[in-house]
């Protein structure tokens, strides 16, 4: 018990400290693939900080809601985190939730995100809410079905049964089915990362921005916490990415020796995806807004097509 | 000495009743009028929040026989378990609304009759109470008929209003449509049988019937409870007759009144026809799926506060029918452990729409009385003004996005675990691939209600007020917010303890299917649990809102912690929005009408949005004076469907004025001619 609780505490701590620097190892990726030289792989660290420092501002026109926001956001991130399994299959709060309380908890950071977009009565702040929310509804299908369909074949919802169902199934479960899913939930990660070509992490540029537009009101503190929020998010979708379809190298025990080794083969594993994500960011333009449908459509298809052919093949 | 429940179940239908008289009566005093009606509204709720959940708790069942009949019916009420589930959720709505009401309805003194309004409220509640109860065919079709016309008189309350008139008439048509439907199948069922026999005989008898018969009864209930029900395409009435009735009834009409569908579909399909073919189960996810996304499309489009939560009942219709659907399609194929999931989850929605679409109802109500306007885009900045009314309708609008911890997750959990079973069940590839797109269907529906939501909350409550009637809206009085907050508290208990609810739900199951819920050892109040097949076994998925809450709560401390501790600065400063240095005005903000924008554009191939703009020039082109411009989309199912049908009638119609000459000698004629007619085919 009291094991377990360590593993989970140890877990959370580990996604809460890495999820800065995985910004920064994105943020440095892309620099070195524009020929620039780019911030420190540490700078989101710095700049926390330095946020942690500024006095925080907070419209006149905003509500409690406004406040309460980055409170709650950061809360469901850590949640989520405390039941998503990282570096060991089993993790302390593996039955409290599975993957569809997972992806209602990034709705419930959603909700009061794009609420607090609307509070302060800007026009930036409302552009990003809307946006945001249309982007989100569509993303969500192309979300679920992949992850649906890896449930389906676990039999259960429950994140840690579908990654031991896919550890024990061995080689075996590399199927068509398997490896759809896998890009589509891809696709939809770029998504709900806010990165190009459907959002640009990097730009204040009214039109264009979607996420940003949200923060615009943010400073000081409550900024600090809804970026560590943010990168935090980042990290777990990745983790999911990378531990529904790629789990092996996870540890399946509370051994020290299997957990050292979990967390060097899980940091590898979503460095790499990141690295992946920087180079799609990097050789893409961002889309039009009204084109990014198109986009998830094609996630949705592909998931599609990965679930047909894991019936239609038996495989 | 105990009250006797028998006693108690008198006591609720016939302190409806009372209330009603009195109510009525006392017009003349509209303050002891409102305080009577709801004072005895209230008590019966009360009785029936006592009954409903003793029985099933005990897992009894009542027979009464009342000492009267109506056309030699005697009249007699059978409250099994599925009936104590409805009783319990009608009386949880029936007393929120009825407190609400004491605040509420003197809004309405000196402009409308308060006492009429209290006559058809508790009749509303009787009705609806009896129709549940009502052991036989016939006594289901009286007191569904006298609901209909009931909840008709409450749509048109407000009649001198050109547009409410026409959204009641287009409602008591299409009910009586439905109706017509159910009467139909009921009389099949007589002729099958011979008489108008009690429900839990009928079961027995329509194991003889064919299995055609039994399709056909099945089509023709599904439509006309359809009808009631407000399922994708015959919603058409919903949109328009919930905003037309005062919001207290909207609540009832939305929260309970669809539900009473829901109810005579489950007793008609699971209680009489049992065993049916896969398709019935099909039919009704496809029905649940559709109806559940255009439910919240349209909803998203709609910036009538209560229009808008009206096609969110449809969209929750929608959801509940897939909790049901799927059941259906395991009582077909024998596995009944896995359609008491499906069925748990449907009824277990039931209750938790009523608690939440009741709530925001009532809080529109609270909106509409203070700031005397249903339109969201004259509102804004409500959250400062009426800081409970927001508080409130913030914990119903989280509710019915689905999100955790409230009790629209719970119940959409176990809704996405009866489509997991669908996925995982021995029935074919068909309905394996089907379980996974219904939940990525589930999933958008869900995003878009938040999406609607967010709208909603945020246009209607924060920011500036849009308009002089926001600016100047207060807190209502308190009686309206007991009302609501005894809803949204609810909403939170529901959401963190499911098991309260499914608990209750185990001797309906147990009665429809012969399987009880599930319990898991000592620790069931802490999780919700589902099982599906895998091959041969069931393996079992569960969570645990409670913890999760926990764990949140935690978190949040934690961060709060951080957050007051480090730092140089310990105050935040309020200052002005930035706004690329101009001073913010109301109408900078975005408008619902903008925020839907980008969802009206990539769903365009449904909503078909028209937009017309007049523009005039002081010099063209240049130098423009005024810009009118008319947005809009396109109703689909009215303009392709109904209009079509509409027209066709008044062509017949009139076709049919060449007989009507006006000249009494000819009608006499026609009289005459009939008589004879019959006189020679009826010997």
């Amino acid at each position: 018990m009291l094991r377990e609780a360590a593993v989970g505490a140890y877990q959370m701590l580990l996604i809460v400290l890495f999820a800065p620097l995985l910004t920064g190892i994105i943020k440095k990726t892309k620099a070195f693939f524009q020929t620039r030289k780019g911030p420190r792989v540490f700078q989101p660290y710095y700049d926390l900080y330095k946020y942690m420092q500024k006095e925080s501002v907070v419209s006149e026109h905003a509500s409690w809601i406004f406040r309460v926001t980055p409170h709650i956001y950061l809360a469901s991130m850590l949640t989520a985190a405390a039941i998503v399994p990282v570096v060991a299959t089993k993790s302390f709060l593996d039955f409290t939730g599975d993957l569809i309380l997972i992806i209602y908890l990034f709705a419930l950071a959603r909700f009061f995100l794009a609420l607090a977009g609307l509070d302060a009565g800007s026009a930036f702040g409302g552009m990003g809410s809307s946006r945001e929310m249309a982007v989100a509804a569509i993303s969500e299908p192309a979300f679920m079905l992949p992850l649906f369909t890896m449930a389906v074949a676990a039999g259960t919802t429950n994140l840690t049964g579908i990654v031991e169902s896919v550890i024990n199934g061995g080689e075996g479960v590399l199927t068509l089915a398997h490896l759809m899913s896998f890009v589509a939930l891809f696709i939809v990660a770029v998504a709900e990362t806010g990165r190009i070509p459907v959002d640009n992490p990097d730009t204040h540029l009214e039109l264009t921005m979607i996420h940003e537009g949200m923060m615009l009101e943010y400073s000081g503190k409550n900024l600090a916490l809804l970026s560590v929020a943010v990168s935090i998010k980042q990290l777990l979708i990745f983790t999911l990415l990378v531990n529904i379809f790629f789990p092996w190298g996870i540890a399946s025990a509370f051994g020290i020796g299997a957990l050292i080794f979990g967390s060097l083969v899980f940091i590898l594993k979503v460095t790499v995806i990141g690295i992946i994500m920087a180079i799609v960011e990097t050789s893409f333009a961002k889309t039009r807004l009204f084109k990014v449908p198109d986009l998830l459509l094609g996630s949705f298809f592909i998931g599609l097509i990965g679930l047909v052919s894991k019936f239609v093949f038996r495989g | 000495m105990p009250v006797s429940a028998e006693s108690l179940f008198v006591f609720m239908l016939g302190s409806l009743l009372l209330g009603a008289i009195l109510s009525y009566v006392l017009q003349k005093k509209p303050h002891i009028s409102i305080f009577m009606g709801y004072s005895f509204a209230s008590m019966a709720s009360l009785s029936g929040l006592i009954l409903g959940p003793t029985l099933l708790l005990s897992e009894r069942s009542l027979e009464i026989i009342l000492p009267w009949s109506i056309f030699g019916t005697a009249l007699q009420f059978t409250v099994d378990p599925l009936t104590a589930f409805f009783i319990t959720v009608i009386s949880v709505l029936g007393l929120s609304a009825s407190v609400f009401s004491y605040g509420y309805a003197r809004a309405y003194i000196g402009k409308q009759n308060v006492g009429l309004l209290g006559l058809f409220y508790n009749l509303f509640i009787f009705s609806m109470l009896a129709l549940v109860s009502s052991s036989n065919t016939f006594m289901f079709l009286l007191f569904w008929e006298i609901m209909s016309l009931v909840s008709y008189f409450l749509v048109v309350f407000e009649h001198q209003d050109y547009r409410v008139r026409r959204a009641g008439f287009i409602y008591i048509v299409m009910t009586h449509i439905g109706t017509a439907f159910l009467i139909i199948a009921f009389l099949i069922l007589y002729n099958e049988t011979g008489s108008y026999l009690l429900f839990s005989q009928y079961a027995g008898v329509s194991q003889s019937l064919s299995p055609t018969m039994k399709s056909v009864i099945f089509i023709l209930v599904t439509l006309g409870f359809g009808t009631k029900a407000g399922i994708v395409p015959l919603h058409i009435w919903l949109p328009k007759a919930h905003p037309a009735a005062p919001s207290n009834v909207s609540a009832l009409m939305s929260g309970i009144m669809l539900k009473t569908a829901i109810y005579g579909f489950i007793r008609i399909t699971f209680g009489v026809l049992g065993t049916g073919p896969l398709w019935w189960g099909g039919l009704i996810l496809i029905i649940g799926a559709v109806s559940a996304l255009l439910g919240v499309m349209y909803a998203l489009m709609e910036h009538d506060i209560k229009g808008l939560l009206a096609y969110h009942s449809v969209e929750n219709i929608g959801i509940i029918l897939l909790g049901i659907g799927s059941a259906l399609i395991f009582v077909s194929d024998g596995s009944h452990h896995l359609a008491m999931i499906g069925l748990t989850a449907g009824l277990f929605h039931t209750f938790n729409h009523a608690v939440f679409k009741g709530l925001l109802f009532l809080g529109a109500g609270a909106v509409h009385y203070a700031t005397h306007t249903r339109d969201i885009e004259e509102m804004g900045g409500l959250l400062k003004r009426m800081p409970w009314t927001g508080f409130f309708f913030l914990i119903g609008s989280i509710s019915i996005s689905a999100i955790p911890p409230f009790n629209g997750f719970a119940s959409e959990w176990m809704t996405f675990q009866s489509l997991l079973g669908l996925g995982t069940a021995n029935l074919g590839a068909g309905i394996n691939i089907m379980g996974p797109i219904l939940a990525a269907a589930l999933a958008l529906t869900g995003a878009l209600a938040a999406a609607c939501f967010v709208k909603a909350f945020g246009i209607m409550f924060l920011a500036l007020p849009r308009s002089a009637k926001a600016e100047k809206a207060k807190e209502v009085p308190r009686t309206m917010l007991v009302g609501m907050g005894l809803l949204a508290s609810l909403c939170f208990l529901f959401g963190v303890v499911p098991s309260l609810v499914i608990d209750l739900l185990s001797p309906v199951t147990a009665s429809l299917l012969s399987v009880v819920t599930i319990q898991m050892g000592g620790y069931d109040w802490l999780a919700i649990t589902s099982i599906i097949e895998q091959g041969t076994v069931l393996g079992a998925t569960s969570i645990s809102p409670v913890i999760m809450l926990a764990v949140l709560m935690l978190c949040a401390l934690l961060v709060y912690l951080i957050f007051t501790r480090f730092g140089k600065f310990r105050k935040t400063r309020i200052d002005e929005t930035w706004n690329c240095g101009v001073a913010q005005t109301s109408n900078m903000e975005y408008t619902a009408t903008s925020f839907s924008k980008p969802i009206r554009i990539m769903f365009r191939a449904i909503f078909r949005p028209t937009r017309k703009i007049e523009k005039e020039y002081v010099l063209k082109p240049y130098f423009t004076s005024r810009i009118k411009y008319k947005g809009g989309i396109k109703p689909f199912f009215e303009d392709t469907l109904y209009r079509p049908q509409f027209r066709f009638f008044l062509k017949l119609a009139n076709k049919f004025t060449v007989l009507q000459s006006g000249s009494i000698q000819l009608y006499l004629s026609y009289i005459f001619v009939t008589l004879v007619v019959l006189l020679i085919f009826a010997r």
